[in-house]
């Protein structure tokens, strides 16, 4: 068995089931990989059984209003629903690498579930801004994320207002000026974590520039004091009456576009500009190849990007096929995240109670869909890596190897998750423990089974 | 490449001394405690100690300026030009004997307005981001002695925050709600992990976390669930347990989240005073737990900058430069503000928008090292912040 597929099964997927090793082996773990870059043609029946965010927003909306006592109860089971869905299709999808990638995006674009209502809809804006948009041109990408309700509520778009709009000059006039303005948290964060990156070159000036291109860009439906109350609520509505007229300048950059098209412009020019190449690049690179991103891989994602027009899928070829992507079994230090999907997948195994997979990961310190900031999650072992949380694995591990009892033998389990990555002090050790509890707990507490 | 251990064992055997006064070894051991409490996501200072004898403070701030000192909801005076947020009675309480001070319209060198970029420079101590990739509280343990084991600092989390991240040994500790794993895993996987430095030390020093938990009792029970403010009062209560341990840690990180309030901020009640009611409530738990240790510390609550002075377009204020940080504890010289109050007229204000800064969190933090913890001046400008001599320490801060 190569080393080769190990690393394609665990660090480009989700971690090897029982078989997956063989197969990746048969098919070359590259073209393997490359053969899932589009995804399936048809959604996992997880994700497609899901409702739309609309039909969310409206629901949690009406029981704000009418039942408020039941407003907690409702998200949070929005929430499980949608915890849970995620996680069953990751322990059992056939593409690992593509949903891999839908992970990492929305992370990349992540609205943290830690501020209303955004548990009842963070994993239907990964289904519907994301999913979709994994291997297309990242401009689509980027335009979903924007223009999806959950990132404007989230980062507070919706009631952004232009001095000088119809409603801004108006209330100007009426000295009540206090309660509506600009704000420029969604502004701010499309450039220094969506696009550019926080050395990207871009101002304070760009900042309060583009959140005045993109006043306007807003949620239909009742708004507090029925205002805003027009739109198809729970949909993206662009308001006139709230958008800054006029040419404006980003980046050295003349925008004379008008109205929700102005912003769109801008959003295909940082698209393409080199700091986002470089920005993704290096994010991309982080993920599936090192902690500290090796340069001249970087570079090479980045030019494949800008040369392709901005396709996704141009990053991906190039990172299958860099040798440095191959150079390591053990490159990466699993995420909590990580850790329990390939634990489920090494068991073969779906979860059927949300709350177990939830409370594993919340102990773990990465509850899902809420990394509590739009910088998302981290993704090094610096970061990941204190001396507690290493504890909470071990405890989980114990409890797992517990529940799984003597049904599994742990050497065979490792020579057919970990293939040429299992270690032979782990086998050893294995095979000198006291119970296959044990011997199970050792296995998924290996640093083999730990990294990626 | 040298290891963390080899690094150990070299300042151990005095590779530092070429470049520290000797004092750096004779404090080996301190019997002083610090608590550095990180609010994450911007803490607005203005709604912390609010300026309310500046003249522009209730025009600028509109609807979210606290009514002034003696009215209802109003502000507790700290002295004539300031006043403490009203939920915030704990610190007030400590402030009128002498043991909390207040410091405004400080900022890190850090003068661009991204959280995480700001946090990272409040954090690792550099004049700028990306300059250091360790810790500046992990470099001040180096004099302080503590190994694997018996290690000075804890991180009251899973993950170690960057400002203890570094080649010191640190520990973490955060309450769980699975069973433990039994001795004799343990023991394997130590052996498991022998070759391993990454995993060999982390787990070592989560065993040696989990044996001052589990010898003081109760803390096993502690359970993770929880609003932020119950989480906060947990670890407070917690730290309090560690730094009160005979051979336990002397320094602890706590972190907070939730502060970054763009939107309906709220006043003397609201989203943000609530906050401060948890943060209060957590400050009064620590203190009471220290018990007679409180008279030997200082707890500093710091953020990586503030928030606009004008209200935003949505109740709320946006990123910003300067904001005020809390010290507590009985080892200060307390009961006053420090600060050179640059005031709030539009050109008053850092780039026409903040609060602009006149002191530098980098002057705060040399001055705590060098006064409470005696750590010498020469070891804090080469070692610990390193191209900051244009931040003076702060001086006089703890009784002498």
């Amino acid at each position: 068995m190569k080393i080769e597929s190990a690393i394609a099964a665990n660090r480009f997927g989700l971690g090897a089931r029982p078989g997956d090793l063989e197969k990746i082996e048969r098919q070359q773990p590259q073209t393997w990989l490359l053969d899932q870059i589009q995804g399936p043609a048809r959604l996992p029946t997880d994700i497609s059984d899901l409702p739309t965010s609309a039909s969310v927003f409206r629901k949690v909306d009406e029981v704000r209003r009418e039942d408020r006592d039941q407003y907690g109860k409702t998200v949070r089971e929005y929430y499980i629903e949608q915890a849970h869905a995620r996680y069953r299709a990751a322990a059992t999808s056939d593409y690992p690498f593509h949903e891999r990638l839908v992970h990492f995006w929305s992370n990349h674009f992540a609205v943290s579930a830690d501020k209303q209502p955004m548990p009842a809809v963070a994993g239907l804006f990964e289904a519907e801004a994301i999913r979709p948009n994994v291997s297309g041109k990242f401009v689509d990408l980027l335009l979903a994320v924007e223009q999806h309700p959950a990132m404007i509520l989230y980062l507070d778009n919706q009631r952004s207002v232009g001095p000088d709009s119809t409603l801004g000059k108006r209330a100007s006039r009426a000295s009540s000026s206090r309660n509506i303005g600009l704000n420029e948290n969604l502004a701010r964060e499309i450039l220094e974590l969506h696009t550019l990156g926080v050395n990207g070159g871009y101002t304070q000036q760009d900042v309060t520039t583009f959140a005045k291109v993109i006043t306007g860009w807003s949620v239909g439906g009742a708004g507090e004091n029925g205002r805003f109350a027009e739109g198809e609520p729970g949909t993206f509505e662009f308001r006139q009456v709230i958008h800054q007229p006029g040419k404006q300048e980003i980046l050295g950059r003349q925008y004379s576009q008008s109205g929700m098209a102005q912003g769109e412009a801008v959003l295909h020019d940082l698209a393409l500009h080199p700091a986002t190449a470089k920005h993704l690049a290096s994010k991309l690179v982080r993920h599936f190849v090192a902690d500290e991103p090796p340069a001249e891989l970087v570079d090479q994602l980045a030019a494949a990007y800008l040369k392709s027009g901005g396709e996704l899928s141009a990053m991906y070829t190039a990172l299958i096929a860099a040798p440095q992507s191959w150079s390591s079994a053990f490159a990466k230090y699993k995420t909590p995240h990580d850790f329990v999907i390939s634990t489920f997948r090494a068991f073969d195994y779906v979860p059927d109670e949300a709350r177990f997979l939830i409370g594993a990961l919340d102990l773990m310190g990465q509850t899902p869909y809420r990394p509590g900031s739009p910088a998302g999650w981290p993704d090094t072992a610096e970061q990941w890596g204190g001396a507690d949380a290493l504890y909470k694995r071990i405890e989980w591990c114990n409890t797992v190897a517990r529940f799984v009892g003597s049904q599994a033998n742990p050497v065979e389990l490792g020579d057919a998750v970990l293939g040429a990555a299992f270690q032979t002090q782990t086998r050893t050790a294995i095979g000198r423990a006291e119970s296959s509890i044990q011997g199970m707990t050792l296995l998924l507490a290996a640093p083999d089974f730990q990294r990626r | 490449m040298l290891t963390r251990r080899d690094i150990l064992s070299t300042a151990a055997a005095g590779a530092f001394i070429s470049a520290v006064p000797s004092i750096a070894f004779a404090r080996a051991e301190t019997d002083a405690r610090l608590v550095l409490v990180i609010l994450r996501g911007a803490a607005d200072g203005l709604a912390i100690a609010a300026p309310y004898g500046d003249g522009n403070y209730a025009q600028v701030r509109g609807e979210l300026a606290l009514p002034p000192p003696g009215s209802s909801d109003g502000l507790l005076k700290l002295d004539g030009m300031f006043g403490l947020h009203p939920a915030l009675s704990g610190v007030y309480d400590e402030y009128q004997q002498g043991r909390a001070t207040i410091v405004h319209a400080i900022a890190s060198p850090y003068r661009e307005r991204s959280h995480f970029d700001g946090q990272d420079v409040l954090e690792n101590g550099a004049a700028a981001t990306g300059l250091l990739r360790d810790g500046w509280l992990n470099r001040a343990l180096a004099p302080l002695g503590g190994t694997l084991g018996t290690e000075t600092a804890i991180a009251m989390a899973q993950n170690t925050p960057l400002i203890l991240r570094g080649d010191n040994s640190v520990t973490s500790w955060a309450p769980s709600q699975l069973p433990d794993a039994d001795d004799s895993t343990l023991r394997r996987l130590e052996s498991l992990y022998a070759d391993d430095e990454f995993f060999a030390t982390r787990l070592a020093q989560a065993i040696k976390s989990q044996d001052i938990a589990a010898g003081q009792g109760g803390m096993q029970d502690m359970r993770s669930r929880g609003n932020d403010a119950q989480q906060a009062l947990t670890m407070m209560q917690a730290a309090a347990k560690f730094l009160t341990t005979d051979d336990g840690p002397r320094i602890a990180v706590i972190e907070a989240g939730g502060w970054d309030t763009h939107a309906n901020q709220g006043a003397a009640n609201g989203a943000l005073a609530n906050r401060l009611g948890g943060l209060d409530a957590g400050l009064t738990a620590l203190r009471q737990g220290l018990g007679d240790t409180w008279s030997r510390t200082v707890v500093a609550v710091v953020t990586e900058f503030g928030r606009t002075v004008h209200v935003n377009g949505t109740r709320g204020t946006d990123h910003g430069t300067a904001t005020a940080a809390m010290l507590l504890g009985g080892a200060l010289d307390g009961g006053r503000v420090v600060t050179d109050w640059p005031g709030l007229r539009n050109s008053d204000l850092y780039e026409g928008r903040d609060l602009r800064a006149t002191s530098d969190t980098r002057s705060l933090f040399k001055g705590l090292l060098a006064e409470h913890l005696e750590l010498p001046s020469a070891f804090l400008e080469r070692n610990v912040f390193p191209d900051s001599s244009s931040a003076a320490a702060m001086r006089g801060l703890i009784k002498t």
